[in-house]
């Protein structure tokens, strides 16, 4: 277990063969799944299914089957957006800024936290739309020239989160797709199949692999990081502001923007290592996906869990020094309040149990990362619940306070959710490559020239 | 059969070192049509095949900054010329709250344009057309080898030289590449066209579906169609299919005493007292009343000479001893009831209105009737209290 940090580590472990890369990664392409596959996909379509007839309920009475009522507007609809806009912040953040920060390590985990990025992303975008009550009226939130001769108001933070929310989404995709050009193209040239070729081809645009466009491709990557990096922390940014710019007491804080961005980064990797730890199992990816790949990630939601820590506790301090009476009562109801367990379970599970990171036996260990990781997930998801629930449940006026309850079909919304973002990442291992074909390669020793040839 | 057209000549290598050698030669030598294909990006190759630095970078800050500065446009003309409205407090150019939606544009334009330039300017996509593609040596540098290809068309390329040249560099295998020997024209296969037919039938009727139907579907209308009553429209609640109803019978509006002797043709025994005291107010709405709908038949000062004589029965003057001797209520019964060919005035004069012209006809008839010593004492009152 002694590992020496200051020497870089191999990157892919075993010195594969560049064909060897190509056989792995493409074989879940090219077999056929397994029994076990299919058990999965029906569990991820069956919670699937359960939150399709959920959102069916909800469209056909209205959203008075959810739980939310005065004073408590805002309830699951708005708590699971953010928890999976939060997850979507982790592939882009590992592709853009990892990839300017030259950390080579991303290149074993980037595609799939793109991926993961992109079907949270399209999670999370559900959420505000149903929320709205009509969501098929959704069209009026982009602003155009319409018969009414109204504009959006664009100075509203929930039309910032429209522009942040579809951009990041667009971004997103165009980051994943050109990553995965190579690859179609890698793909096309190994199949013989009829079929797979043609839409391998389309796909690959006819990619050649020309150093003439590797060039410019290596550039456009680059501009893409530029961009995407400072994309991704506005994005959370825009989301905290739905909060921060109202005037309600436990919302209004200037620390929301960075303490949000850190959150979202603090989840999105805890879930792209509950997944990633399964995928290098099944797909015998464990020589590209290493235990040094995990053992990194540990270290970022070590790091960020202490600044998530550092956030609630400054919010603290602040209702405290600010000596307004409303804000005091808000976060010593947040504490002590009827919410104080769920208020409890954020405080473990965001700050205690990531600390047991300080341990290397603990970082490399993958049972007990996955306990915690999991712990991460809920515990962020209950983050967002007490910023948004236990702050509106107990505002200025003693005489509506209220305890809100989600109900059933909140639940079952939230339980779609799942199931949508687990049956894409099932159907993406099948279908597209689960790692950068081009950029292992790329990394593998000896893959580059020696430099001092000839 | 025409003789099938050289594309190119390509070489492949087994590693990294090679290829970077093989590309400097290349280069060195003078070709300028020549290609190196790896499955990645090699460091250095860009200084081995005498490539400019990529100017892709100057289509992101042209978008870029015309994304900024649409944002902003469009912000301002909307927010501060099109349809100003003061929200928050904030000015109608309220740049800091403008900043996150300009950000996020430049950004999305940004990205687009670069990746649209690139794919379409620099690399002509799509493109799987290319003679390259489907052969052993595209399905090598595809997988784990390193090729280099020189194009026919290239001005020094001659056949023997260079396929010499590229087996001086070690290369194992060297491979003429030709065009597809038939020209085909795959946009005129049957099999495309009809492909286009389907593709342009179902995206218009899809059009025309979402523009002319869809967009007018609401989903869930409950709230609207609710069994109600419409006023002025058919109801199936009632027998009679009116959704308004009369009130019942013998019913009396809040604070509404009935008129005694409603459609009573005769004058009632006992007239009703006039409820108004002849103010100067009361006088003045009397006669802006009496104007409005008495003169037009009885006349201007009630003498039944109005426009009207001669095509209709004539009015009656007001001056009469009977209309004289009338007590106010008998001429209040008149107006509300109307006689002979005088309608009721029910529905257009309010009560108050009725009293008030009931004063202002008092006061005609007695200007028109007054005594000698009654003007004499009008005139004195009228100059002792300095009016003329």
């Amino acid at each position: 277990m002694e590992i020496d940090y200051s020497i870089e580590l191999p990157l892919v472990e075993g010195r594969p063969t560049l064909a060897d890369i190509d056989r792995v990664i493409a074989r879940p392409m090219e077999t056929k799944p397994s029994k076990k596959y299919f058990i999965a996909l029906g569990i991820t379509v069956t919670m699937l299914l359960a939150g399709a007839v959920c959102l069916g309920l909800t469209l056909f009475y209205g959203i008075g089957m959810w739980g939310n009522n005065q004073p408590v507007g805002w309830g699951l609809g708005i708590v699971n957006f953010v928890f999976w806009v939060g997850i979507g912040h982790a592939g882009t953040l590992i592709s853009a800024v990892l990839f300017l920060l030259r950390q080579k390590w991303r290149t074993g985990i980037a595609r799939f936290a793109e991926a993961m990025t992109i079907f949270a992303v399209m999670c999370a975008g559900i959420f505000p739309l149903i929320h709205t009550g009509r969501p098929w009226l959704a069209g009026y939130l982009f602003p155009y020239p319409n018969q009414h001769g109204l504009w959006v108001n664009f100075t509203s933070p929930l039309l910032w989160d429209v522009f942040a929310v579809s951009t990041y989404l667009t971004v997103s995709f165009v980051f994943w797709y050109i990553g995965l050009i190579p690859d179609f193209a890698t793909m096309r040239d190994r199949t013989t199949a009829k079929i797979r070729k043609t839409v391998y081809s389309i796909f690959s645009l006819g990619w050649r692999h020309s150093h003439r466009n590797w060039q410019h491709y290596e550039k456009a990557y680059m501009i893409l990081a530029g961009f995407a990096t400072p994309l991704v922390l506005s994005v959370h940014t825009i989301v905290s502001f739905d909060f921060a710019v109202s005037i309600m007491p436990g919302w209004h804080a200037t620390i929301f923007p960075p303490y949000f961005v850190a959150g979202a980064i603090f989840s999105g990797f805890a879930m792209v290592v509950t997944v990633l730890v399964f995928v290098r199992k099944v797909f015998d990816l464990e020589h590209i996906i290493t235990i040094d790949h995990l053992e990194k990630m540990n270290k970022v939601i070590l790091a960020t869990g202490m600044l998530v820590g550092y956030a609630y506790a400054m919010e603290f301090f602040i209702a405290w020094y600010s000596g307004q009476e409303v804000e005091r009562f808000v976060f010593i109801n947040r504490a002590f309040g009827p919410y104080a367990w769920a208020y409890w379970i954020m405080v473990s599970c965001n700050v205690l149990f990531p600390q047991l990171f300080w341990s290397k036996k603990v970082r490399r260990s993958v049972p007990v990362m996955m306990v915690i990781v999991i712990l991460v997930n809920v515990g962020m998801w209950f983050e967002r619940f007490v910023i948004t629930v236990t702050s509106l449940h107990r505002d200025f006026l003693p005489s509506s306070w209220g305890y809100y309850k989600p109900t059933l079909v909140d639940f079952g919304i939230l339980l779609g959710s799942f199931g949508l973002f687990f049956t894409l990442v099932l159907l993406f291992t099948r279908a597209l490559p689960v790692v950068s074909i081009s950029e292992i390669k790329a990394v593998v020793d000896g893959a580059q020239p020696s430099h001092h040839g000839e | 059969m025409n003789e099938p057209k050289l594309h190119s000549l390509a070489a492949l290598f087994n590693t990294p070192d090679e290829i970077i050698h093989a590309a400097e030669k290349v280069s060195g030598t003078g070709y300028e049509k020549f290609d190196v294909h790896t499955p990645y990006p090699l460091h250095g190759m860009d200084k081995a095949m005498k490539l400019k630095p990529s100017k892709l970078g100057y289509i992101t800050l042209a978008f870029g900054l015309s994304g900024a500065a649409c944002a902003l446009l469009l912000m301002y003309w909307t927010m501060s010329v099109d349809y100003p409205l003061i929200i928050s407090g904030k000015p109608f150019f309220a740049l800091p709250a403008f900043i996150p939606i300009t950000f996020e544009l430049t950004v999305l334009l940004a990205t687009l344009s670069t990746i649209i330039a690139m794919l379409t300017f620099f690399f002509k996509f799509p493109d799987n057309a290319n003679p390259l593609h489907d052969t052993a040596y595209m399905k090598a540098v595809s997988s784990d080898k390193y090729g280099i290809c020189i194009y026919a068309d290239d001005k020094m390329f001659n056949l023997t030289e260079t396929k010499e040249l590229l087996s001086s560099l070690h290369a194992f295998s060297v491979s003429e590449i030709y065009f597809p020997a038939e020209e085909k024209y795959p946009v005129l296969q049957p099999k495309f066209l009809i492909f286009l037919v389907i593709i342009a039938l179902v995206t218009s009727s899809a059009t025309y579906l979402t523009l002319n139907k869809a967009l007018y579907v609401v989903p869930f209308d409950w709230m609207m169609k609710q069994a109600k009553l419409i006023p002025q429209s058919q109801s199936d609640t009632f027998a009679d299919k009116y959704g308004m109803r009369k009130p019942v019978e013998g019913t009396v509006a809040r604070n509404f005493v009935p008129y005694e002797y409603k459609d009573q043709l005769q004058q009632p025994e006992k007239p009703l007292e006039n409820p108004l005291l002849p103010t100067k107010e009361a006088l003045e709405l009397g006669k802006k009343k009496f104007l409005t709908f008495c003169s037009p038949c009885h006349g201007n000062y009630a003498e039944g000479d109005s426009r009207l004589n001669g095509q209709f029965p004539n009015p009656p003057t007001l001056h009469s001893n009977k209309v004289r001797n009338w007590k106010d209520g008998n001429i209040y019964h008149v107006i509300t009831n109307g006689q002979n060919i005088m309608p009721s005035y029910a529905s257009q004069v309010t009560r108050e209105e009725r009293w008030a012209i009931i004063h202002y006809i008092r006061v005609l008839q007695k200007a028109k009737n007054a005594s000698e010593a009654e003007v004499l004492l009008s005139k004195k009152e009228s100059s002792s209290n300095g009016t003329k």
